[in-house]
């Protein structure tokens, strides 16, 4: 009973106005509310290391597509990598739409655009041939390597390009290519069975010279993986933490853009009178927002996975709740504006409600001005990752330290804070004058992992914050 | 995939192509209501070839000229790892149960009623929780051939059936969930329906702890999302031989507590994460991980194997590019006490549902730090509540190097993991205060 052997090459492609008619053809006549096609072109190439091997250098294309419809507020949704199957894929998807809709659509409105919106690239990652990224990474690979006390090493590069044709029953027709970036490093140390590690992630919107020129801190990450071996743990319990550019970014990302995602709120009554507009979260100084307009960043884009142009959102102004980030069909249940924050990450997923770049506006005081009247706090530096349920996140230091005295202290274990939303954006007490984006690493939400996104924020610091530890 | 392999013998020493092709069909609830009927196909192939002794990799969803992928393999190839392994030559494969015919009777009517009946069941108890449910039913087709001969493929069934509850009252919020999944189309909603209440029932009310060293309870849920990262990844024959793992020199060794197995088994009869060959071709087996306290064996993939002068234990799996080493199903062997008197045992202490964040810390080490996400308090024998705004941190070798008992039931969790409940005698709680 093997199926799988299936042996039909006839490749399609993208480009030109064939599959643009194709699209508008198979469109033609239907008797749904809305019904929206993405089809997706993309190839990848994946260079991964551990220790001396380089242990995977390959190549990946993709070739897929979706149809999405919505009958009487009901979705339905196909996806395959046949584009010849078009036709049949859309009456699929209007066919389950009408299984499960039995009220009113609520989708808001967008103008019928045309468009075809080139990648924003600097120095091209698939310009560059695999030798001198090779040569690179061997570069990064030997100055982890020859630290005293390293163990092994893990490099894992990735660059992808992907073109995204948007069309939909409203007339929108839109072409978007986007070149992707992205770099972990990460250095591990050992000694008398204790394993220590410290990571570095970046990336970019289409620059492969983000990957470029890290010598100097990729000798530093190994050298702290060598000093966390002798470095004690925290002791559990709660305390001002001081927070770095890096790590409050995504301390934000959690704390607070992932409750800012309408889809959370949209159907739940009880949620959306807890995050009301107007309601008061943090003090004067603090400002959140989100925004795939601000240029250049890795989670920036000139149209979301609906069609809709993207925006720059305030979600927090001044300490109050001024908007939330929206998908077409939660702004109009909610009844607020569009914001263009729709994304899936890629042809196999519905586009849901995502962050973009999102990060905390620059204050006013300095580093020393943060520290300088801690008597005994934590710095936390840098980040492994972060979670949240809503209610309730954690997120990961790579660096930490004691504050003593208004001083920065003895190195610390890697810890883990942890908060409650509610509570915690309230207890930023002050915010520095440095903000700074980070652009590693990438968003997870259902099933949809990892979305490229970017964070930041200025240092801040925060009155009693959970920190776990022994 | 027989003209890629042509194609590419004719350029390289050795190639394998694997072709992977899925039909995947959720129904999604959201807000007590149907939502969302999705239907995804998709096809994956790829192709691994060995050429001057390196390996080369490509690979390509949806269809692909023969030409291209071979081309782009063949790129990659000169600055590949150098192959220390053959593909496997013809072999005699397990007969593993992975495909229930049943699963097409299923129709998408069924799977509505489902999700509708769960739903009601758990609203009735609780009327004001908002449900989230999905139901998926899915056939996947593994299909590999290599120039040495070798051939191997299966078709898989795969049902699950998830769901995630919400209650709020005033500014908290109580997240209860379960899922189970199997080959099998399995209609009976109870079993989800009576975890997700229990869960309920035992964090209606919410009391605070202290931030101190209390003994904790891990259940199912407590232990797969606390200690098994940490674990899977010191047990991973990577890791071992880059010397990553802080077992690296423990085989055969005591390391963990008398009464403590754990398995590596992919020849379970219809469970959705066990196959008669890995994704290299080859034949799956039951691997004991460690044994009454002993590390016994790690998992290997062909080349890891080979880099650590030892055999393929049948882990090679791929998550998108080439093989590595992963664990199939995992079972932890069970003791035998039971929950209740591991919970009469305690005068203060936690029961561990679901922490949060856990996978964040160092867990190379060992280490493990998370935000318990739901929780139980014990006092005098008794579970009183829920337990909030605490964190739990703990390294998985010193609680499981003495455990302080085994529970006598196990249950299946994320589809992977078969466990009891784990009692450990004492772990930093850290709580906020007030």
């Amino acid at each position: 009973l093997l199926s799988a052997a299936i042996t039909g090459y006839n490749t399609w492609t993208l480009e030109g106005e064939k599959m643009q008619d194709k699209i508008a053809d198979s469109l033609k006549g239907r008797d749904a509310d809305y019904i929206e096609i993405r089809l997706e072109e993309s190839k990848a190439t994946r260079i991964v290391y551990r220790g001396n091997r380089l242990e995977e250098i390959g190549r990946t294309s993709s070739l897929g597509g979706n149809v999405r419809a919505l009958v009487k507020g009901g979705w339905g949704f196909a996806s395959f990598n046949e584009a010849n199957k078009l036709r049949d894929k859309v009456e699929l998807a209007i066919n389950q739409a009408r299984l499960v809709g039995k009220e009113t659509s609520k989708f808001s409105q967008s103008k019928p655009l045309t468009d075809v919106v080139a990648a924003e690239v600097e120095k091209n990652p698939i310009t560059v041939p695999l030798a001198s990224k090779k040569k690179l990474f061997d570069e990064y690979n030997d100055i982890i390597l020859s630290t005293p006390k390293i163990q092994t090493s893990s490099i894992g590069y990735s660059d992808s390009q992907r073109k995204v044709t948007f069309a939909n029953s409203e007339g929108t027709y839109i072409e978007q290519t986007k070149v992707d970036v992205s770099l972990r490093l990460a250095a591990i140390a050992s000694e008398d069975g204790q394993v220590q590690q410290v990571g570095l992630s970046l990336g970019s919107q289409g620059d492969f010279s983000t990957a470029e020129g890290l010598q100097e801190q990729v000798k530093q990450m190994a050298q702290r993986a060598v000093e966390l071996l002798s470095a004690p743990q925290a002791k559990g319990g709660e305390y001002i933490v001081v927070l770095d550019p890096v790590l409050a970014g995504v301390f934000v990302h959690e704390a607070f853009g992932h409750l800012s995602e309408a889809d959370h709120v949209y159907e739940n009554k009880r949620l959306q009178e807890i995050m009301v507009l107007g309601r008061k979260f943090g003090d004067k100084h603090l400002n959140i927002v989100d925004g795939a307009t601000v240029p250049g960043l890795r989670g920036s884009y000139k149209y979301d996975d609906e069609g809709v142009p993207a925006s720059k959102t305030y979600l927090i102004r001044e300490g109050i709740l001024e908007s939330r980030l929206h998908s077409r069909e939660t702004a109009a249940i909610m009844g607020e504006k569009p914001t263009g924050n729709a994304r899936a990450i890629n042809y196999l997923f519905p586009p849901i409600v995502r962050m973009t770049n999102t990060y905390i506006e620059s204050g006013t005081l300095s580093f020393e001005d943060i520290i300088g009247d801690i008597k005994e706090g934590i710095y936390a530096k840098d980040w492994y990752g972060g979670t949240t349920s809503l209610e309730m996140f954690t997120f990961s230091a790579a660096e930490a330290y004691m504050i003593r005295n208004g001083k920065i202290a003895e190195l610390l274990r890697p810890v883990v804070l942890s908060g409650n939303v509610f509570v915690t954006l309230g207890n930023i007490d002050a915010i520095g004058n440095d903000l700074q984006m980070n652009q590693g690493g990438g968003c997870g939400k259902r099933e949809q992992s990892p979305l490229p996104v970017s964070n930041g924020s200025p240092h801040i610091r925060i009155r009693r914050c959970l920190v776990g530890g022994s | 995939m027989e003209d890629i392999l042509s194609q590419a013998k004719k350029v390289a020493e050795q190639a394998e192509v694997f072709q992977v092709s899925s039909k995947v069909t959720p129904v999604y609830f959201e807000a007590n209501r149907l939502k969302q009927i999705q239907d995804k196909e998709s096809t994956r192939t790829a192709l691994r070839l060995i050429k001057g002794g390196k390996v080369g990799f490509a690979q390509a969803s949806g269809s692909v000229e023969p030409k291209t992928l071979v081309e782009m393999a063949l790129e990659t190839c000169q600055f590949g790892m150098p192959a220390k392994f053959d593909f496997p030559n013809p072999r005699v494969y397990p007969k593993i149960d992975t495909f229930d015919l049943q699963i097409d009777a299923l129709t998408i009517d069924d799977m509505v009623e489902l999700g509708e009946q769960l739903i009601a069941n758990i609203r009735q108890h609780t009327s004001d929780i908002l449900c989230e449910a999905s139901i998926s039913r899915g056939i996947a087709s593994v299909h590999i051939i290599n120039s040495e001969g070798g051939e191997a493929g299966y078709n898989k069934s795969i049902f699950s059936l998830s769901f995630e509850g919400v209650l709020i009252k005033d500014e908290d919020m109580l997240f209860v969930g379960d899922s189970h999944s199997s080959c099998h189309p399995v209609l009976d909603f109870r079993p989800v329906a009576e975890e997700v209440i229990k869960q309920l029932e035992l964090a209606r009310r919410n009391v605070s702890i202290s931030t101190k060293q209390l003994p904790v309870i891990f259940t199912p849920h407590g232990v797969a999302s606390s200690l098994i990262a940490p674990l899977v990844s010191a047990l991973n024959g990577k890791l071992v031989f880059d010397g990553a793992s802080p077992m690296k020199d423990k085989l055969g060794k005591q390391v963990f507590d008398k009464n403590f197995s754990l398995w590596d088994d992919s020849t379970l009869p219809y469970q959705v994460a066990s196959y008669p060959c890995d994704d290299e071709g080859v034949p799956s087996q039951r691997t004991p991980l460690i044994d009454n306290g002993a590390v016994s064996h790690f998992f290997y993939d062909l080349q890891t194997a080979a880099l650590a002068n030892t055999k393929s234990t049948g882990n090679g799996s791929r998550h998108g590019g080439l093989p590595a080493p992963s664990p199939s199903s995992l079972v932890m062997v069970k003791g035998d006490t039971s929950f209740r008197d591991m919970v009469i045992d305690i005068k203060e202490g936690l029961v561990v549902e679901f922490l949060i964040g856990a996978e964040q810390g160092n867990i190379l080490n060992g280490d493990f730090s998370g935000n318990v996400l739901l929780g139980y308090k014990i006092e005098n024998g008794e579970i009183t509540g829920r337990v909030k705004d605490t964190m739990v941190a703990g390294n998985v070798y010193q609680i499981l190097k003495r455990l302080e008992a085994i529970g006598d039931e196990s249950r299946w969790v994320e589809g992977f993991l078969l466990t009891p409940c784990l009692y450990c005698s004492s772990l930093s709680v850290a709580s906020k205060a007030g």
